[in-house]
């Protein structure tokens, strides 16, 4: 892995690999998340991906891309910590398989830098029948959270918890600021995320690193830079003096629990391995516990949001479980905080992170996001730094993080008919 | 242990057949940090009505992914912990034809694997493990029942045949699975995870000689009988037209389905495959002049998108996602089906959708999941789906036409609707 700086405030990160069949090339601007901001920069995306000055409409892009045996360029709006990056991922075959013998990275990384510096445009807008049918998009898509219901819960607990902070801004933004949303606003936004903001590309495939420059250079010639703005800060969380409960009703036929704890330590990697103790993995103590033991759920798991300091519990149960689960879950916590521990429980929490990070570089998808994730938070520890620090945490560490784990916010998604 | 190299896909398969009648195959993946292994028998949620021993025998629906569940037991405790002491990530899945378990590690492979044989060929279960696992498959029911998707799908199915039963819920219904016992898993087991019903699939870096004899010496020496499956004798017309939902959603949802012919088994299966996401590709794909109108018409957004499926007996063609009016959608790619079919395609349009499909196959080895599942898709339908090059070589544009002509015809469509619930 190296990375170079291609232009002001313009990072690329090669990622060789031989043995993909693909070529995987990423272009991502990264601001700060914020409810004013996050709604338009999601728009953008799906705007700049309508049409370029060369291939002004849907049919023409698709037409450029079927001729490079079926190459993806999508539009992708990701939440990084306190950040939010936006920008293209484009899958194409490698060279090697190419019936014709074809370069393809070069026509690939052209349309790319097309995407992202000439957009189709009239009177110095962009064209009103893609602002249009893209802010509508947009509204749905904020929408369809609803339609799964987990995910939803999920974020509703963030949401509620995070009040007030970055972290509880949902990638998208909202629905009133989209609907707010005009042409002249969103290409002033327009210019000035390719001007100022922070652009960190990714590519993981066969090329040498000089030839993947080289079409950068090319593909992105006309990008106005400025003065890049700086990487977002991250703020602390506030803990509230007493955990917060929240209850919605919808008509569901099964309760989604998500509950979220604040964490009082600093040691990444010692709560990293508490948390899949807790409930990170299909042997931590929720799953043994909530599910195996109690038949309680089919789901219930946690997650560590390292960029934050947090954890957050999801599970769904039957409504009349709620007191019994939130109790079960907390006593779960509790034993992970007091070491009430077997050693096998351990070994496989640490194997299990490990096999992750080993795997890693198996995937161009996983590597370029957890790439992405590190350049966005400013941080540069490899896959095989952080599984050297797994290895090194002692169980006395993991029981003095996992102490400072309190719960902040609980949200409870009920049915209609079901009793409080 | 016999290689065949795949000059155009830079891969090579070793396959061996043991005397238990167990297949195996091994992807050779040197570069690669991770190694992954899928077990699979051939019986998932359609195998409902089997002959065992002379008998037929109905299961109650939701069976095969009850066994499923209840397969991780073992008389030491749980294979799931056993795998994880070793870093293994192990889970499992139950489809129509199929029920599959696998893991991916990059340490201790022998020893994961030898526990992998181990679990899935030794059942272990009681009564009471059996009586416990209803809560958990309960909770699994409920929440696939909220999810809009599944709802739409398996309406979709239940329109499309009446007798089929591919119409029934892999998982079964909360009161199906009320009436599995232990004895029922047992036959269910014995029936079905015998070695000559089941495909072994490895990828990653291994030895593929090692694979073998590890599976020779862990698994039973014998294989079992073929065991007669009924999955109903589906007529030629659609069960029902329509079927429609409200839920709590964001906006109407649609999917529109087409009954097709089904293939018997052998490489047609495969060549079938490919015509049918073709047909897909060029009627409604992100290419065609189809969605590109919808699209910019606001009728469908980026949720819109289909695919073309076979199972046992069966095969279909839907397409559809969020549209504020399904019904017209429904109507324009019948439309533009019929269309076709009357004046083909535009010539270049078509190479261009041949080239880009080529393309998406091959992305498709990037993932080991996705190899292991369709090796032994191939091995349980009579095809070797590493041979799809040769399959696109001679694909002609009258070959698409003659798929849509069979399969893509007004009495042959269903439209499976979700409508948001009123406030």
């Amino acid at each position: 892995m190296t990375r170079t700086q291609l232009a002001g405030g313009v990072f690329l990160t090669h990622l060789p690999a031989k043995k993909f069949k693909t070529n995987l090339l990423s272009a991502q601007f990264v601001v700060p998340l914020r409810w004013e901001t996050a709604s338009a920069n999601a728009l953008l995306a799906a705007i700049l991906r309508r049409g370029t000055a060369s291939c002004p409409d849907m049919g023409a892009l698709a037409a450029r891309l079927d001729q490079l045996y079926g190459a993806r360029i999508d539009y992708t709006v990701r939440k990084k910590g306190e950040a939010q990056c936006v920008g293209f991922v484009a899958s194409l075959i490698d060279d090697c398989f190419a019936p014709g013998g074809e370069r393809l990275l070069e026509p690939a990384a052209a349309l790319l830098g097309e995407l992202i510096c000439q957009p189709v445009t009239r009177d110095g807008l962009f064209l009103e029948e893609y602002f249009e049918s893209e802010k509508t998009n947009l509204i749905d898509a904020i929408r369809s959270i609803l339609n799964d219901k987990r995910s939803y819960a999920d974020s509703r607990l963030l949401q509620e918890m995070c009040t007030g902070e970055p972290y509880g801004v949902p990638r998208l933004g909202n629905e009133q600021i989209t609907a707010a949303l005009h042409p002249q606003l969103l290409f002033d936004a327009y210019r000035d995320l390719i001007s100022t903001s922070r652009l960190e590309i990714f590519y993981s495939g066969s090329a040498e690193r000089s030839r993947v420059e080289d079409a950068l250079r090319a593909a992105l010639a006309d990008l106005p830079r400025k003065d890049p703005a700086p990487l977002p800060e991250l703020a602390p969380h506030a803990l509230p003096e007493e955990p917060r409960f929240i209850t919605e009703r919808l008509d569901v036929t099964q309760g989604k629990l998500g509950m979220g704890f604040s964490c009082g330590s600093d040691d990444a990697a010692a709560l990293l391995l508490g948390n899949t103790l807790f409930g990170g993995s299909s042997n931590s103590k929720l799953f043994l516990n909530v599910r195996e033991k109690l038949s309680l759920c089919y789901y219930a798991s946690s997650l560590f949001h390292r960029q934050k300091g947090l954890i957050t519990v999801s599970s769904g149960i039957e409504f009349e479980n709620y007191q019994k689960a939130c109790g079960e879950i907390l006593t779960q916590l509790e034993a992970v905080q007091k070491g009430k521990l077997e050693a096998w429980e351990l070994e496989a929490a640490r194997s299990t992170l490990l096999n992750a990070y080993a795997s890693m570089g198996d995937s161009q998808g996983k590597l370029e996001n957890f790439f992405l994730g590190q350049a966005a938070t400013g941080r540069n520890e490899t896959p095989e730094m952080l599984a050297e620090q797994i290895r090194a945490v002692a169980p006395e560490r993991i029981f003095e993080a996992m102490s400072t784990v309190k719960l902040d916010t609980v949200y409870f998604l009920q049915g209609k008919e079901a009793e409080a | 242990m016999k290689p065949v190299h795949y000059e155009r896909l830079g891969e090579t398969i070793y396959r061996e057949t043991l005397p238990n009648g167990l297949k195996i195959c091994v992807i050779p993946k040197p570069d690669h940090a991770k190694k992954y292994a899928f077990f699979a028998t051939r019986y998932g949620g359609m195998d409902i009505r089997f002959q065992l021993n002379g008998r037929w025998l109905d299961t109650p629906a939701g069976i095969a992914h009850y066994l499923e569940h209840k397969m991780f037991d073992t008389k030491e405790g749980n294979a799931l912990q056993e795998l994880a002491k070793n870093g293994a990530e192990p889970n499992a899945f139950t489809s129509n034809a199929m029920t599959g378990y696998y893991f991916d590690s990059t340490s201790h492979f022998d020893e994961n694997l030898e526990i992998l044989l181990s679990f899935v060929s030794v059942p272990y279960f009681t009564d009471e493990s059996v009586a416990k696992e209803q809560g958990i498959i309960a909770q699994e029911i409920r929440m696939i029942e909220d999810n809009p998707d599944w709802q739409i799908y398996a309406r979709m199915l239940r329109a499309l045949y009446s007798v089929s039963t591919a119409r029934t819920s892999i998982a079964g219904t909360v009161e199906s699975i009320s009436r599995i016992t232990a004895e029922t898993l047992y036959d269910c087991h014995k029936a079905f995870y015998t070695p000559s019903n089941m495909i072994l699939t490895v990828v990653g870096n291994v030895d593929p000689v090692k694979v073998s004899d590890l599976a020779r010496r862990i698994l039973p020496k014998e294989g079992g009988p073929v065991i007669p499956r009924d999955y109903g004798s589906e007529p030629e017309a659609v069960g029902a037209k329509e079927a429609r939902m409200a839920m709590e959603v964001s906006s109407p949802q649609f999917l529109a389905g087409w009954k097709c012919r089904p293939v018997p088994e052998g490489e047609e299966r495969l060549r079938r495959l490919i015509l049918g996401s073709l047909a897909c590709d060029l009627l409604f794909g992100e290419s065609s002049p189809l969605y590109q109108r919808l699209y910019s018409q606001g009728l469908v957004n980026s949720s819109f998108g289909g695919d073309f499926e076979q199972m046992p007996g069966v095969a279909f063609l839907y397409a559809g996602g969020e549209s504020k009016e399904p019904q017209t959608v429904a109507n324009e790619l019948q439309k533009e089906a019929d269309r076709l079919i009357r004046e083909g395609f535009d010539e270049d349009y078509f190479q261009r959708a041949l080239r880009s499909s080529f393309g998406s196959s091959l992305r498709g080895l990037n993932s080991f999941e996705n190899i292991a599942v369709s090796l032994t898709e191939g091995c349980f339908g009579g095809f070797d789906p590493f041979r799809f090059p040769q399959i696109f070589d001679a694909v002609t544009q009258e070959d698409i036409l003659n798929f849509l002509r069979d399969n893509m015809t007004a009495d042959r469509a269903v439209l499976s609707e979700i409508v948001p619930k009123e406030a």
